[in-house]
């Protein structure tokens, strides 16, 4: 039991203190992680837009082709993208394996369908009708686009802080394709994961809460979004 | 019946969705100022007829002409769109303020700020939300959204209204001030309006011509009513409300009227069709009284008949009576009638109803 208590305080020094090594981490986890996310933004949400909106065949195999992605296993993506960075691979002449570029790349592939899926769902939810309505009222297809985003905005707003609930947290790819590189390509997972195993219980532990409070945030967010109720 | 102002016409409409005939409309006239409802049973093609009329719903065949010109021809879908404004039975508002819903159109066509304030105001006013301006739609009653959607029409002052059910979902009290309101704003603006509804009592209040659907087809249009009193057909017949449709053939004339066999029994009606015709009778409840067997004598109804009541439904302010008079009647009396003929079923009465009371339709003839 001290182990854990011990761990906790020591924690919470490190945390108040503003422990320079701590800070560097979380500072590089947002960076990586928001960088990512805002790059499956822009993909996501015209992906989800468009495959709400329209119709074509082989929609469905489209949209299950997005769900699958919602859970793509990080560990897979870190496989794949280090075998393309790899260094006779296909993507090799970037040489950016090992570089927070190919921590990005990594984070992002695995964002895009999060962010396209939960955005396809946010603008599938809004009433069929509610298309007609804005057509009716004389607006251009973009002007319609413009409204239906801004009518989605909440659960669009949900889209994005699962795509960075969901790469901030995950580890697999992470350290496969960063590394875990001191002052370089360490974030807030891979650093828990390797503090861990040395048994350096308190700055595992204080990067631990870390998490869990942007956790916590995000969910709060979520929570917000999924209780509030659309106009009639 | 042509018209002589027309605003919007329908030239061999037809919508076909998924194999299936929705809407076919081989000529339909809306004159301008006009009030025209379509009424019909759930599944008539309302809806639909309504969407191609708007194009909001691209027609499988068949022209819109707007003012003369063809819409998504040499007029301009958007320009059309622009010209008219629709309401549905969903308020279907943005997630913002009324004002802002009110202000939406007006937002969409580029308007300058100050004008779309004023006329914001004007139409918050109009339909009585002025208090309601900075709240949230999501916050809105039923009553107060639905009237937040009409305001958000009405600000865009378009040359033609679409209503699709716009009551359908609201409560008693709240329709009724709305349509009041409604109906004043249709007509202080002169606005063109079709709307449609399933409520032949709310088409009759607001309309100036009445079409009934059925099937996807306009079965009868004309006056309300022509179409409440004369109905073509025995559906159109039991959609306005006429609870008596009895089957026949014509035994002769005498003067302006017939005599017509039913189920053995006599029934003389005004209306003209040749011996041996099949004809239906359309007797409205209204028009059918009741008394008590012994007081039947002096009447100068043709039509009097002894019956036996049946089954007596209440529907508020009038009881609908069944009765069995060698032919099925149905007749509305007031709560009072009931009381003082001591209706209760199995109660021997007597029926009349005048014979100019009775609508014919010739069948032979159609």
């Amino acid at each position: 039991m001290d182990i854990i208590l011990e761990g906790i305080r020591q924690a919470f020094i490190l945390l108040f203190t503003f422990d320079p090594e701590v800070l560097g981490i979380t500072w590089f986890s947002l960076k990586v992680s928001g960088t990512a996310t805002f790059i499956s933004l822009f993909i996501g949400m015209s992906v989800g837009t468009v495959v709400a909106l329209t119709q074509f065949p082989g929609r469905k195999f489209v949209v299950s082709l997005i769900n699958t992605g919602m859970a793509l296993p990080p560990v897979v993506v870190g496989l794949f993208v280090t075998i393309f960075l790899w260094r006779n691979g296909p993507l090799g002449f970037m040489e950016i394996l090992y570089t927070p570029a190919a921590m990005i790349l990594a984070q992002a592939i695995i964002a895009t369908p999060i962010v396209t899926g939960i955005s396809l769902a946010a603008m599938q939810q809004l009433p069929k009708k509610l298309r007609l309505q804005i057509l009716a009222l004389g607006a251009t297809r973009l002007q319609m686009v413009r409204i239906l985003i801004r009518e989605a905005r909440l659960p669009l707003l949900a889209a994005v802080m699962a795509g960075f609930g969901g790469v901030i947290s995950e580890v697999g790819a992470s350290i496969m394709v960063g590394g875990n590189i001191k002052g370089y390509t360490r974030v807030l997972t891979t650093a828990t994961v390797m503090e861990t195993s040395r048994g350096n219980f308190d700055i595992a532990i204080a990067l631990g809460i870390i998490l869990l409070i942007f956790a916590y945030m995000i969910n709060l967010v979520l929570t917000y979004v999924q209780q509030r109720e659309r106009p009639r | 019946m042509t018209i002589a102002n027309a605003i919007l016409e329908a030239r061999n409409l037809k919508v076909i969705r998924g194999g299936s005939l929705l809407v076919q409309v081989p000529s339909l006239t809306i004159g301008e100022g006009e009030t025209l409802s379509l009424i019909g049973p759930n599944g008539a093609g309302k809806t639909t007829l309504l969407q191609a009329l708007s194009y909001l719903m691209r027609p499988s065949a068949g022209e819109i002409i707007f003012r003369g010109e063809k819409v998504g021809g040499s007029y301009a879908i958007l320009e059309y769109r622009r010209k008219l404004a629709m309401v549905f039975q969903e308020p279907l508002l943005f997630d913002t303020t009324v004002f802002e819903n009110v202000a939406s159109g007006l937002k969409i066509r580029g308007l300058g700020a100050g004008r779309i304030r004023q006329t914001v105001t004007e139409q918050l006013n109009r339909f009585g939300i002025s208090h309601l301006g900075d709240r949230s739609a999501r916050t809105l009653s039923g009553g107060e959204a639905q009237r937040t959607s009409l305001a958000r029409a009405f600000a865009i002052k378009p040359e033609i209204l679409f209503l699709d059910e716009p009551f359908a979902s609201l409560d008693p009290p709240t329709r009724e001030g709305i349509i009041v309101d409604l109906g004043k704003a249709i007509a202080e603006t002169g606005t063109t309006t079709a709307i449609a509804t399933h409520d032949r009592n709310e088409a009759l209040r607001l309309s100036d011509r009445m079409a009934m659907m059925d099937g996807g087809k306009i079965v009868q249009i004309g006056s309300p009513s022509d179409v409440m009193n004369r109905p073509t057909d025995e559906q159109v017949a039991a959609f306005v409300g006429i609870e008596t449709i009895l089957n026949g053939r014509v035994r002769g004339k005498r003067g302006g009227s017939i005599l017509v066999d039913i189920n053995g029994k006599e029934i003389e009606a005004v209306g003209d069709a040749e011996a041996g015709a099949n004809v239906v009778l359309c007797i409205r409840p209204e028009n059918v009284t009741l008394s008590l067997p012994s007081a039947a004598s002096a009447t100068s109804a043709r039509n009097v008949f002894p019956g036996r009541v049946g089954r007596i439904t209440p529907l508020g302010l009038v009881f609908k009576i069944e009765m069995a008079c060698g032919f099925p009647l149905v007749a509305y009396v007031t709560g009072n009638a009931v009381e003082d003929l001591g209706l209760r079923e199995g109660k021997e009465v007597t029926a009349q109803f005048k014979a100019t009371a009775i609508h014919v339709i010739n069948k032979s003839s159609v």
